[in-house]
């Protein structure tokens, strides 16, 4: 555990109490769990004051987790140059639920946000340009969701006779071959049924794990 | 005299303009020649590289790395290691960190003199671009015969590197290093004093160094604005921590400062390439643990654990432990950040890729309003932008 960055830890969640939840460390890295209702505070409070001193946004990013209710995971990335520390603020979201953008504390955050509602469609109120960014014009979908497929639905080729680019639905030689590697003896914590030399303490631990 | 109303004027900018670098579609708003609006359409080389790395193993992940800036492959790989390694807790062997610095610097190189003689043929200078491109041939030589191929290197592993050094190859590259400050000079005695490159550049596309941490700029570009800041010395990674080389800053951050800055770190670089040759270790290239690293080919054809292990690494990979990490490297272009989520099997749950020029793109709206049309094609040359990585 780092000390500097334990300290700087606590003393964001002491000066946030109501809308910070924790601060750990992951890797040596800290990382901040808040509410998505407060993040521009929290944003605000990061960049301004004199022990944080965040000022780059270098990065906001989505991750996806369809099994949880609130699904979405949005990261952003802080660098501070002052105190040569990073640190990571995660929130969560629901597939509808707006997240406050942030586009007024940093400017760079206005391409990524549209990146992130592009690729994982996150809505951000009040963003002032919320368009697609990377996918094709007119795309359907959000691509980084885990629930869409590799493949996508839609493929394109030049038409000879329309003399123009057509879309058509995605057309496979081979289905799509997704291998399970996860070994029986190495990755498995779940003991096998009617495993009597399996231990009662990893018995409970996995209950529920399908 | 009846009021005549004037409208503004909507130009398409590329995406097939040559000094677009790629394919940047650029829409312009223009009252004359003055730029109003100006609102770039990216995602034209989207390749999904996020999506498919999520269907890769960590090892097949690497090469896609080389394809996001393939100006300077060498530093992107060397982010994407450096993540892996720190959710696997391990670090390289020494002298496969010093050859991965090595080429990381070659990189540096390749990329700052193609960008510095790109930036020149967009104002017009064609000379420049035609002596650089003779020099990253010989330098993309020195990939070639280190990895097989020239520019996608696919070289860097987690653990160290693919392979050793070829005999010779050290004294080529130190040899190499005797003659190229020779070339720089030569390109500088063309342009640095140059009459209509300074019009063209010199208080263009300036900004002041809050502005460019507000628009999370990086690298040359936000040294230029004055701020000495370098991941290599700030936050070293591999053995950059007992590299000694200075970090150039510039004052104003316009073009022309963008410009001296990519010169100056050219010849900085150089003295990373040097002092790497001259300390690099003997030793193994990767660290010696087979359940990440492949064998050696000759163990494989003797010991059955090594074929077994052999086997498993190129089908199954290595399983990562469940975590994440934000790493980034200093690549020419500026921070190249790798964030990745390991949910402890053989593939990234997440990975997240942070271009530096995703960030600089952004604000050439900012850096260019008011300013002329030509001053665009300078603001975008000296910004180096390279779609590979903008778009992913």
């Amino acid at each position: 555990m780092d000390q500097a960055l334990r300290g700087l830890g606590e003393i964001i969640t002491l000066s946030l109490p109501n809308e910070v939840t924790t601060a750990e460390q992951i890797n040596g890295e800290l990382c901040i769990n808040a509410h998505r209702e407060t993040i521009i505070k929290v944003m605000t409070f990061l960049r301004d004051d004199v022990n944080c001193q965040f000022k780059v946004l270098l990065d906001v990013c989505g991750v996806d987790y369809p099994d949880r209710d609130e699904r979405f995971d949005i990261v952003y990335n802080l660098l501070s140059m002052t105190h040569n520390q990073r640190v990571r603020v995660k929130i969560r979201t629901h597939e509808k639920t707006p997240v406050p953008s942030v586009v007024s504390v940093f400017s760079s955050a206005n391409w990524w946000e549209r990146e992130t509602w592009d690729l994982l469609g996150v809505y951000f109120s009040g963003h002032p340009d919320l368009r697609r960014i990377l996918t094709d014009y007119g795309f359907e979908g959000h691509p980084l969701r885990k629930d869409f497929p590799l493949s996508g639905y839609v493929e394109v080729r030049y038409d000879d006779e329309k003399k123009r680019v057509v879309y058509e639905p995605v057309k496979m030689a081979q289905d799509f071959r997704n291998f399970d590697f996860m070994s029986p003896w190495e990755a498995m914590d779940a003991p096998l049924p009617g495993d009597e030399k399996a231990e009662d303490a990893n018995d409970t631990s996995s209950e529920g794990v399908s | 005299m009846a009021e005549k109303h004037i409208k503004n004027y909507n130009l398409n900018f590329g995406p097939q303009h040559p000094s677009a670098h790629g394919v940047l579609r650029l829409v312009l708003e223009l009252d004359g020649e003055v730029i109003e609006r100006a609102d770039p359409h990216i995602g034209l080389l989207h390749r999904g590289t996020e999506k498919l790395i999520e269907h890769k193993t960590y090892s097949q992940a690497l090469p896609y790395f080389d394809r996001l800036d393939y100006v300077s492959p060498q530093c992107q790989e060397h982010a994407f290691v450096l993540a892996t390694e720190k959710l696997l807790s391990i670090k390289a062997s020494p002298r496969g960190q010093y050859i991965r610095v090595l080429f990381s610097e070659i990189g540096r190189e390749l990329n700052h003199m193609f960008s510095v003689c790109a930036f020149a043929m967009d104002l017009g200078a064609m000379t420049p671009m035609l002596w650089a491109c003779e020099e990253r041939e010989k330098l993309m030589e020195f990939c070639e015969r280190v990895s097989g191929a020239r520019l996608h290197m696919a070289y860097f592993r987690t653990g160290g590197v693919a392979c050793d050094l070829p005999d010779g190859l050290a004294d080529d590259i130190a040899q190499w290093c005797e003659v190229f400050p020779m070339v720089i000079d030569d390109i500088e005695m063309l342009l640095t004093n140059n009459r209509i490159f300074k019009q063209r550049t010199i208080d263009i596309g300036g900004l002041s160094a809050e502005e460019a941490m507000d628009w999370g700029f990086s690298g040359p570009n936000l040294r230029a604005c004055g701020v000495p800041w370098d991941l290599r010395k700030s936050q070293p990674y591999d053995v950059y921590e007992t590299m000694d080389f200075d970090i150039p800053v510039g004052k104003t951050g316009d073009c022309y400062d963008r410009y001296l800055v990519r010169i100056a770190e050219m010849r900085e670089s150089l003295k990373i390439i040097k002092q790497c040759l001259a300390e690099m270790p003997k030793g193994p290239v990767r660290m010696e643990n087979h359940k990440i690293t492949p064998p050696s080919r000759s163990d494989m054809k003797n010991s059955m654990e090594s074929l077994i292990h052999h086997f498993k690494l190129f089908t199954e990979g290595y399983h990562v432990p469940v975590g994440e990490t934000y790493t980034a490297v200093e690549a020419p272009k500026g921070e190249f950040g790798v964030y990745i989520v390991s949910d402890g099997t053989n593939k990234p749950y997440r990975c997240k890729i942070r271009p530096p020029g995703f960030a600089h793109l952004q604000a050439l709206e900012f850096i260019s309003n008011g300013y002329m049309l030509a001053d665009v094609v300078a603001n975008i040359g000296s910004l180096d932008i390279v779609f590979g990585e903008i778009d992913r």
